[in-house]
C-alpha cells in the first residue's frame, strides 16, 4: 500500500488539499469547489490512508487499484490529492481549466496519467468501475476498484443498472462511495429528486452498506477499513457530508449553502483560506 | 427474389451469423477479447462465443447504457470488449455512454450493432437501426464498418480485433448474397471495386452492394457500363477510391440501407464535393421510418432495389 500515514497526518493532508481546492478554483475563476470540499476526507483517506495501491512514477502500472470519480465535476479534490501524492508538481494545480493544461474541468484520462476514467456525464462511473473489477477478476488480480458517486447523480438510471450488475457478479473487489452532500445544481437533493434512503436501497440490491459521517476522518478511515476487508460482494459507503465542508461559514455569510459550480472570489477565497489555517 | 440473385450470386449466411462464428473462431487467437451482452446474445450471435468462452462473457441484462460503460472499464484494464446489441439500441440508447466511456477516452471497445436496417422485417420500425451509421460517424475517432456479406463480415471481425481503438461494426439480420464468394481481402479504410465499369459508379455497402451488382447487370443490357464499389468502411472513408471513381466514371450513385442524413451518402458527398465534384444521386431511406412487413417486401416498398439504383444512374447520366 502507498503512503499509509497517521490519522493526524491524514487530517492535516485534508486541510492542505482543501486549500488547494480553493486556490485552484479561484485561480481558474470557475469550477466546483463546494462539491470537491464535501468529498475531501474520502479522497484524502483513499490516497494517503493506505487503502489504494498506486505508483505516481508509473501511473499506468496494471496492478494498481483504480479510482473512478463518477462525479467528475469534483475533480479539483482529485487533482489536489494526485499532486500531493506526486503524480505531477503541486504548482500545476494552478493551471486548472486553462488552455493547454491536462487538468481539465472534468477528468480526461487521455491527457492526465493516473486518471482511470474520463467522466463528467453523470451516471457512468459505477459501470466503468464494474468493467475494471470484472477485468481484475478475469486476470486473477487482487486489485480493488473505488468509485465515488454524487448523491444527485443517483438520479441517473444507469447507476441503478450498475448496482444490479455488481450484485449479479458479486464483485467483492468493488467499493462504491456515495458523497451525500445533500445538494445538487438547482437545490437540495431531497427537493429535486429524493433518492434516499440510500443504504436500504443498496441492501435491497444485495450490497453491504455502511453509513458514516463522511467529513469525520476517523469514521472515513474506519469505513474504508471495513469495506476493503469485504471480498464476497460489492459494498457501499454512504458518506454523509456537507457541501463546502471546511468553509461553511463563508457560504453561510453568502447565504448559499449549495454554492454549486462557482468559484470563490479572491476576497472570499481569502476568508476561506483563513478558516483553513493550521 | 433476393438482392444479388440477378447477378447470379448465391444466398449466403447473414452477416450476424458470420460475425458470431468468426468471433468464436478467433477466441483462442485473441485472448483479451471479452463479450459484453445486453441480453440479446442469441440475436447478435455473441452467444456462440459466450458458450465457448463462458469466463469471457458478461451479460448485464437489458441495460445498454451500463453495458457500454462496463465495456469502457474492461478496455481501460486492457481487455478488448466486444459489445453487441441491436444497432438501434446500442447506438441510440447508449449514445452518451459510447461518447463518454468509449470515444472520448479513445478506448479499444468494439461496438457491434446487429439487426440494422429495414431488412429485419416484421418486428418493425422500433427495432430497425436506420440512423446508427450517422450516429457512429459523428463520434470522433470511431471507425465505422458495414460489411456486404458473410465473408466480408467474418474478415471485418478479425480486422476490427486487430485495429487499435473504437470500432462500430454494423450487421444485418437476414441471409444475404455472397458478394465475395472468391474471397475477401478486408482492410479497414479501403474500398473494394467489386465490378469494373466506365459510365458511372455505384458506391454501396451492406446488402446494397448486391443490389448495386444487380443494377449493373440490368444496365449492361442497355449498354451502360457501371462500376460498383463496396465502401464497407464509412469512416475513415477511402477518399482515393471516391476520387478515382469520380474522375474515371464522372458520375456517382450512393446506395445504402440507412436514412439520407449522415450515412454513406453524406460521407461520400462531402468528400466528392471537396475533391471531385461530379453529378450524384442517392438511394437510401430518405427521412422516414419504415413499417412492419416481410423483408423483401419492405426493401421494395422503401426503394432499396436494383431498379431504384438503375433509376438513379439514369438520373445522373
Amino acid at each position: 500500500m502507498t503512503n499509509m500515514i497517521s490519522l493526524d497526518a491524514l487530517q492535516e493532508k485534508a486541510r492542505v488539499i482543501r486549500r488547494h481546492i480553493i486556490n485552484m478554483t479561484t485561480a481558474a475563476a470557475s469550477g466546483h469547489p463546494s462539491s470537491s470540499l464535501s468529498a475531501t476526507e474520502v479522497v484524502t483517506a483513499l490516497f494517503f490512508g493506505g487503502f489504494m495501491n498506486y505508483d505516481p512514477r508509473h501511473p499506468d502500472t496494471p496492478d494498481r487499484d483504480r479510482f473512478v470519480l463518477s462525479k467528475g465535476h469534483a475533480v479539483p479534490v482529485l487533482y489536489a490529492a494526485m499532486a500531493e501524492a506526486g503524480f505531477f508538481p503541486v504548482e500545476d494545480l494552478l493551471t486548472l481549466r486553462k488552455l493547454g493544461s491536462p487538468l481539465e474541468g472534468h477528468p480526461n484520462m487521455r491527457r492526465l496519467p493516473g486518471i482511470d476514467a474520463s467522466t463528467g456525464s453523470l451516471g457512468q462511473g459505477l459501470s466503468v468501475g464494474i468493467g475494471y473489477a470484472l477485468a481484475a477478476r478475469m486476470n486473477k488480480k487482487p486489485h480493488r476498484v473505488f468509485v465515488l458517486i454524487g448523491d444527485g447523480e443517483m438520479g441517473e438510471g444507469q447507476v441503478w443498472e450498475a448496482i444490479a450488475t455488481a450484485h449479479k457478479y458479486q464483485l467483492g473487489n468493488l467499493t462504491a462511495i456515495i458523497d451525500q452532500n445533500g445538494f445538487q445544481q438547482t437545490g437540495a437533493s431531497k427537493d429535486v429528486l429524493d433518492q434516499t434512503p440510500f443504504a436500504s436501497k443498496f441492501e435491497a440490491f444485495g450490497w453491504k452498506t455502511q453509513t458514516i459521517n463522511g467529513n469525520d476522518m476517523p469514521s472515513v478511515v474506519n469505513a474504508l477499513n471495513v469495506a476493503t476487508q469485504i471480498t464476497d460482494g460489492p459494498s457501499v459507503i454512504v458518506s454523509q457530508t456537507r457541501k463546502g465542508f471546511g468553509i461553511i461559514p463563508v457560504l453561510e455569510a453568502e447565504n448559499d449553502l449549495n454554492y454549486h459550480g462557482k468559484p470563490l472570489s479572491p476576497a472570499l477565497a481569502e476568508k476561506a483560506l483563513a478558516l483553513l489555517e493550521k | 427474389m433476393y438482392l444479388g440473385e440477378l447477378s447470379g450470386l448465391k444466398l449466403g449466411k447473414a452477416t450476424r451469423d458470420a460475425f458470431g462464428d468468426a468471433l468464436r473462431a478467433l477466441g483462442e487467437k485473441y485472448p483479451d477479447v471479452v463479450v459484453v451482452d445486453g441480453d440479446v446474445g442469441n440475436s447478435t450471435r455473441t452467444e456462440v462465443f459466450a458458450k465457448a468462452f463462458p469466463d469471457r462473457a458478461i451479460n448485464v441484462g437489458i441495460a445498454e447504457s451500463n453495458m457500454v460503460s462496463v465495456a469502457g472499464g474492461l478496455a481501460g484494464a486492457g481487455k478488448t470488449p466486444v459489445v453487441a446489441s441491436f444497432a438501434c439500441f446500442l447506438m441510440c440508447n447508449a449514445y452518451d455512454q459510447i461518447r463518454m466511456s468509449v470515444a472520448f477516452p479513445g478506448l479499444n471497445v468494439k461496438l457491434v450493432g446487429s439487426h440494422a436496417g429495414i431488412s429485419i422485417g416484421e418486428d418493425g420500425p422500433s427495432q430497425m437501426g436506420i440512423e446508427d451509421v450517422s450516429l457512429a460517424c459523428s463520434l470522433p475517432g470511431v471507425a465505422v464498418i458495414v460489411p456486404a456479406d458473410a465473408i466480408a463480415a467474418a474478415a471485418a471481425t478479425e480486422a476490427m480485433l486487430q485495429y487499435q481503438g473504437p470500432v462500430y461494426l454494423r450487421l444485418g439480420r437476414p441471409k444475404v448474397a455472397e458478394v465475395y464468394k472468391h474471397g475477401c481481402h478486408f482492410e479497414i479504410g479501403k474500398a473494394q471495386t467489386v465490378r469494373e465499369g466506365d459510365d458511372a459508379t455505384v458506391i454501396a455497402n451492406g446488402l446494397m452492394v448486391a443490389a448495386a451488382l444487380d443494377a449493373a447487370e440490368l444496365l449492361k443490357r442497355e449498354g451502360v457500363s457501371v462500376r460498383v464499389i463496396d465502401m464497407a468502411t464509412v469512416k475513415p472513408i477511402d477518399e482515393e477510391a471516391i476520387l478515382k471513381a469520380a474522375r474515371e466514371t464522372g458520375r456517382l450513385v450512393v446506395a445504402e440501407e440507412h436514412l439520407a442524413h449522415g450515412g454513406l451518402g453524406s460521407c461520400v458527398a462531402s468528400v466528392a464535393s471537396r475533391i471531385a465534384p461530379v453529378p450524384m444521386a442517392f438511394v437510401n431511406l430518405g427521412d422516414g421510418f419504415a413499417e412492419s412487413g416481410d423483408p423483401d417486401g419492405l426493401l421494395v416498398k422503401y426503394g432499396l432495389t436494383p431498379e431504384a439504383i438503375v433509376e438513379a444512374v439514369r438520373k445522373v447520366r
